[in-house]
């Protein structure tokens, strides 16, 4: 009996842990994996090998937008994804056209620019093999906008350069001169607003990648109204994976989205671990209620 | 190469290390309990942001796109490649609208402001209307309605798809008879609607699961730069 009481005492307790023990547990399930390098390796799903496969059907001097809508409060999330299509883009020889619906993006290019391109892509030249446009205010009024007249919100590139400069933008009158539009988007404006002021009405393909938060309102327009997805830190760790497969010489570079998995499936198993004690001791107390009455 | 590195000198990584790591220490320690470093550094974040935002939108949108539009000529120190370019004189329109706009700022004459907010919303609506009615509703509907069998398949393919597409149908059906209030739930209809409940539950846990997997990967991040920023301090 007194064993028993012990016992149920001690499911009390479990059943009102602070939560800052939740939150310090989470945090130690996070640390560890990321000290001790522990990276997964995640095969790629239908949705992001179907956008893989796009990419790769694309011939050389394909046109590839790559809209950055997003901020470094989800990068984490969102910038593996725009490393490898950048990546992908320039090992098939496509060229890249940056461009940015949140104010916040073009800082995210910079990145991309300074971390990616000039180290890993030093033979490609700005004005030819890419450009960055830089933001715009508007929304989806921009791309309204951009699906009828490009050069009317785009006068200039990121530095203020006009755009006739460039060779590579002769011929860009509207969105529908890109073969594929490539959106790294977490929130609004994003993907969806790609799919539908540019996607379905301009018949472009429409690709990209978002914030796991964002991802289940996306996989609706899959397969039909949009080529692929990159859902959350997952679907950025499998199109590294694609690109691993395909282009091996990955697999001794850097693979960021790859190397945060390890803390996704420790955290996991805590936050698992937590729902299963939280029903048990819910199981428990009811019984004793029941017992009581 | 155009873009220039945003931190240049390694005087100013380290300071914007410093800056980033004690912001996160202070945005963290709301876990353990509001504080005035918390309120701090979210106070801080709400005001650069906005800053931010409307600096980057006046340099990037209002200068080359209106201002460099109406007077090109005075362009040479900012925008010099706007300066052989002729006034294009329609552009007096927006710029009439977005002055409108700030009347809000005046009690008085802030009625004005009704006339640019009038036509924001009315392009808004109608730009919506059209686009959601295309996308959201006619696409997805007639992506709803996929043959259950699809020829020139592997077998294993066709058993996936066959299986899909019946978790598709079968799911719609059952979510949409949820939402029919105009006949009593009993029966067939009321066992369909239940179904109907748990393809609800089933896409809220899936949603729930991808906001988890979303907040892990943002305190991923978090981690990893304080694990860099103290990491540099020792080295």
């Amino acid at each position: 009996m007194a064993d028993e009481q012990v016992k149920l005492t001690l499911v009390e307790k479990l059943g009102r842990v602070d939560r800052r023990i939740i939150f310090l547990l989470m945090g130690v399930a996070v640390l560890i994996p990321l000290l001790i390098h522990y990276t997964t390796t995640i095969p790629a799903s239908l949705i992001v090998q179907d956008l893989f496969d796009k990419v790769e059907s694309l011939p050389p001097g394909s046109k590839v937008l790559i809209s950055f809508d997003y901020g470094p409060a989800t990068e984490p999330e969102n910038q593996p994804m725009a490393t490898s299509i950048t990546r992908h883009c320039f090992e098939k020889g496509l060229r890249i056209y940056m461009i940015s619906l949140w104010a916040t993006g073009p800082r995210q290019a910079t990145e991309l620019i300074d971390g990616i391109i000039t180290p890993e892509f030093p033979g490609k030249v700005y004005g030819i093999d890419w450009i960055d446009l830089g933001f715009k205010a508007g929304g989806q009024g921009l791309i309204n906008t951009l699906l009828s007249d490009f050069t009317a919100m785009y006068t200039t590139d990121v530095n203020g350069r006009a755009i006739a400069e460039f060779p590579m933008m002769a011929g860009i009158k509207s969105l529908r001169a890109f073969d594929l539009i490539y959106c790294v988007g977490s929130g609004q404006p994003g993907n969806k607003e790609w799919i539908q002021f540019a996607g379905d009405p301009g018949r472009i393909p429409v690709g990209g990648g978002t914030t796991a938060v964002m991802a289940p309102q996306l996989y609706p327009y899959y397969p039909k109204q949009t080529v692929g997805l990159l859902g959350g830190l997952q679907g950025a760790a499998e199109y590294e994976a694609a690109l691993m497969v395909k282009y091996p010489k990955y697999k001794t570079m850097s693979r960021v989205a790859s190397e945060k998995m390890g803390p996704q499936v420790s955290a996991h198993l805590v936050i698992a671990a937590f729902i299963i004690l939280g029903n048990v001791t819910y199981l428990v107390e009811r019984r004793r209620q029941k017992k009581r009455q | 190469m155009e873009a220039q590195p945003i931190l240049t000198s390694p005087f100013a990584a380290s300071l914007g290390m410093w800056i980033g790591g004690l912001l996160t220490l202070m945005i963290l320690s709301f876990l353990y309990r509001d504080n005035p470093f918390y309120k701090f550094a979210e106070h801080l974040f709400v005001g650069i942001s906005a800053a931010y935002w409307m600096v980057v939108g006046f340099w990037t949108t209002l200068i080359p796109n209106l201002i460099a539009r109406l007077w090109p000529s005075h362009m040479g120190g900012i925008l010099p490649s706007a300066t052989a370019n002729k006034p294009e004189l329609m552009y007096v329109i927006p710029l009439i609208f977005g002055l409108l706009m700030l009347a809000r700022l005046s009690p008085k004459a802030s009625w004005l402001s009704r006339w640019a907010m009038a036509f924001v919303i009315g392009f808004a609506a109608g730009t919506n209307f059209t686009r959601y009615l295309q996308s959201d509703f006619v696409s997805q509907i007639h992506s709803s309605i996929a043959p259950i069998y699809s020829p020139g398949m592997s077998v294993m393919g066709t058993i996936g798809n066959v299986f899909s597409n019946l978790v598709i149908f079968a799911g719609l059906l059952g979510a949409l008879i949820y939402f029919y209030f105009s006949k009593e739930h009993k029966g067939v209809f009321g066992r369909t609607a239940r179904f109907g409940i748990w393809v609800l539950m089933a896409a809220f846990g899936a949603t729930f699961g991808y906001t988890v997997m979303a907040r892990i990967s943002l305190l991923t991040g978090r981690m990893d730069f304080l694990i860099k920023w103290i990491g540099g301090i020792f080295t």
